[in-house]
């Protein structure tokens, strides 16, 4: 079974197709990128795989489940990592571990759940301070640490290292690269080609709403003779 | 000319329709409850309507009656007292005046004439005792020209009696209890704590802990923490239960702290000296039970149309313009339950009133004082379903894009570049 499947999916906001009828396949413990220039439909598809959009047409399923029939029992799987998400800047870093990992577990699965939290986060003391005094990259591995805390089946991360300097940026592709050895998938969406090409198995590229090109990055670079996925980005974009 | 640019950017950012509309709203809400409570001055300008039954033949009598003749609108004048009150009561009258037969008797005789005052109570508001004070100003001034006449006459009487011939001997009916030995104004002085105290503390709830859910909302749209928060393991419903209950809790939190300054406060001015005990204006557990069921499902209906509203919030900011709705809706009825009765209130008045489902608790306590139970349950009712629906709707839109995008049909976003597209990301 594939860990996404999606079939002709096309989202609309009242008229607008931000989603014109995209169609890739995830495989699972495979880490799957979604590329594509600003409001190309990265965001909306990753929102819908997340239940949190209903898709205006097509299907499409997480490890089997409908996203609009069994929005629930997928929500049991996966994790999402917004673009710009942010934490409850009343609790520490720990308290907010702890409240996400309330839905998933009690007890001492409950605590195994905020240690591997607090071990991906890597904040030392400062776990125990209130989000509101986080600078960006340490709210960023919060979040991170949030996200893969809880072993999600499928992981959706879009731009995972988005606003983080170039060490903490590394730090969690590694932690991203680790998840799958663990038995995630994972899909993401970024911007960063270097980025991608380093984490992904196979990508797609988005653009104005339809997948104009998909496949491993080697195999990429290879039918476009380019030297990275930038130029085979530019390239397709063109 | 830097202090200019600056004052035109600062009103074009708060000068926006979101605020400007709810006041405008509140304006006419107002002037047309204006209207509802009723002019003032028209009520003081007219006769007040009055029945009037003479069982005395003497001239003292006879003077009383003629003044009434002249400063009132006597609607009755006849000598069966219960045909009169019912007179009284069937014309929209404020009172059934009896003058006894030994009325002017008695004044010779060193007793002061005693005028029975049937009063006829409609509405225990801070302005339905209005006209009862015109008849009481009528009674008084009747007493000062029958004094008059007593020392222009040089009756021989003793000096006190001469400067006060006249006492009365009152009691009023409100809603089917004779309360005997007070008037109106008494009453509606007795029952103020309750025309003044609950509507203000139930408003105070309804703010503060509707503030406080539409605040969420703004919040976890500000801080990027709903997305995260809607795609945990946890049925939506029960995410709008928790934010409901949460704030419930803080509202009345913060409604208490501020109700126990409100209540010092209120304590230190004096409403009346008349005990409610005696007059069987008490309630009882079944009351108390059935007030605070009023209030409970009204806090919940006022939170889910907080939650609805809170759902269109973009921020903390467009949150705080997002609570005008809910402040106004909870203004209306306390200004209106302080200065009117239910019944009093006109049929469009009444209509407006019961929709509201604020109105209800301010309502219950007086209306139970004096039995009315079937508005007290209708009320109940009516909220609570009101509550179902809204909570049913806060639940259908948090499993909807809606909950994230705020609107959706605008078609005006697609000349605009999809501004809120691009503000939720795409």
């Amino acid at each position: 079974m594939n860990a996404i499947e999606i079939t002709g999916l096309v989202k609309k906001y009242g008229t607008f197709p931000a989603v014109k009828g995209i169609s890739f396949q995830v495989k699972q413990n495979e880490i799957f990128g979604l590329i594509g220039p600003n409001a190309a439909g990265k965001t909306t598809t990753l929102r819908i795989l997340a239940t949190l959009l209903q898709p205006t047409k097509g299907s499409v399923t997480v490890f089997g489940f409908d996203v609009t029939s069994e929005a629930s029992r997928i929500r049991e799987i996966i994790s999402y990592l917004p673009e710009d998400a942010g934490a409850y800047k009343n609790l520490t870093g720990m308290e907010y571990l702890e409240f996400i990992a309330h839905f998933f577990g009690q007890g001492k699965k409950k605590n195994a759940i905020v240690k591997k939290g607090e071990e991906i986060a890597d904040l030392g003391d400062r776990i125990y301070t209130k989000v509101d005094t986080y600078s960006k990259g340490m709210m960023r591995r919060l979040l991170v640490g949030r996200a893969l805390m809880i072993q999600p089946q499928l992981a959706i991360l879009d731009e995972p290292t988005s606003g983080l300097d170039v060490r903490n940026a590394q730090e969690i592709r590694h932690i991203i690269k680790n998840s799958v050895t663990q038995g995630a998938t994972v899909l993401l969406s970024s911007h960063n080609m270097l980025e991608v090409e380093f984490l992904c198995d196979r990508i797609a590229l988005i653009n104005n709403g339809y997948i104009i090109e998909s496949g491993s990055p080697t195999a990429l670079k290879k039918k476009y003779g380019a030297k990275n996925i930038e130029d085979v980005f530019t390239q397709v974009v063109r | 000319m830097s202090l200019g640019i600056i004052i035109k950017k600062e009103i074009k950012e708060l000068l926006t329709p979101g605020t400007i509309l709810p006041i405008v709203v509140l304006s006419i809400v107002f002037g047309s409850m204006g209207n509802m409570i009723g002019g003032i001055e028209e009520e003081l300008g007219e006769k007040p309507l009055i029945g009037l039954i003479n069982r005395d033949t003497g001239r003292y009598a006879g003077f009383i009656s003629t003044f009434f003749d002249e400063e009132a609108t006597i609607v009755y004048n006849g000598t069966d007292s219960a045909k009169g009150l019912s007179q009284v009561e069937d014309t929209g009258g404020v009172a059934l005046l009896i003058i006894p037969s030994n009325f002017s008797g008695n004044i010779l005789e060193n007793i002061p004439g005693v005028v029975e005052v049937h009063w006829v109570m409609e509405g225990a508001g801070i302005m339905d005792s209005i006209s009862s004070g015109v008849v009481d100003t009528l009674i008084a001034d009747m007493n000062y020209q029958l004094s008059r006449l007593l020392i222009e006459e040089h009756v021989h009487i003793n000096s006190s009696l001469m400067l006060n011939p006249v006492s009365k001997n009152q009691t009023t009916v409100f809603k089917g209890k004779e309360l005997p030995g007070v008037s109106p104004g008494a009453i509606s002085s007795m029952l103020s704590s309750q025309s003044i105290m609950v509507p203000i503390v139930i408003m105070m709830i309804i703010i503060m802990a509707g503030g406080t859910v539409i605040s969420s909302m703004g919040l976890e749209k500000e801080n990027k923490t709903l997305e995260t928060l809607l795609t945990l393991p946890v049925k939506r419903a029960w995410i709008v239960a928790g934010k409901i209950a949460g704030s419930a809790i803080v509202g009345l939190i913060m409604a208490v702290i501020y109700m126990i300054g409100f209540g010092y406060y209120m304590q230190s001015l004096s409403f009346s000296e008349l005990d409610m005990q005696k007059y069987g204006l008490t309630l009882g557990w079944g009351d108390y039970l059935l007030v605070g069921l009023s209030l409970f499902v009204t806090i919940l209906a006022g939170l889910s149309l907080c939650m609805i509203l809170g759902i269109f919030a973009k921020n903390y900011k467009s949150a705080q313009a997002l609570t005008f709705p809910i402040t106004g809706l909870a203004i209306i009825p306390m200004f209106l339950t302080m200065f009117k009765d239910f019944e009093t209130l006109p049929l469009i008045g009444q209509m407006v009133l019961f929709m509201i489902p604020f109105s209800h608790p301010m309502m219950a306590m007086r209306a139970l004082m004096f039995d009315d139970y079937v508005l007290v349950v209708g009320g109940i009712v009516y909220v609570t379903v009101f509550t179902i629906i809204a909570i049913a709707i806060a639940v259908h839109i948090f499993k909807t894009d809606r909950i994230l995008t705020g609107r959706m049909k605008k078609n005006r976003g697609l000349k605009k570049g999809f501004p809120w597209i691009k503000k939720y990301g795409r």
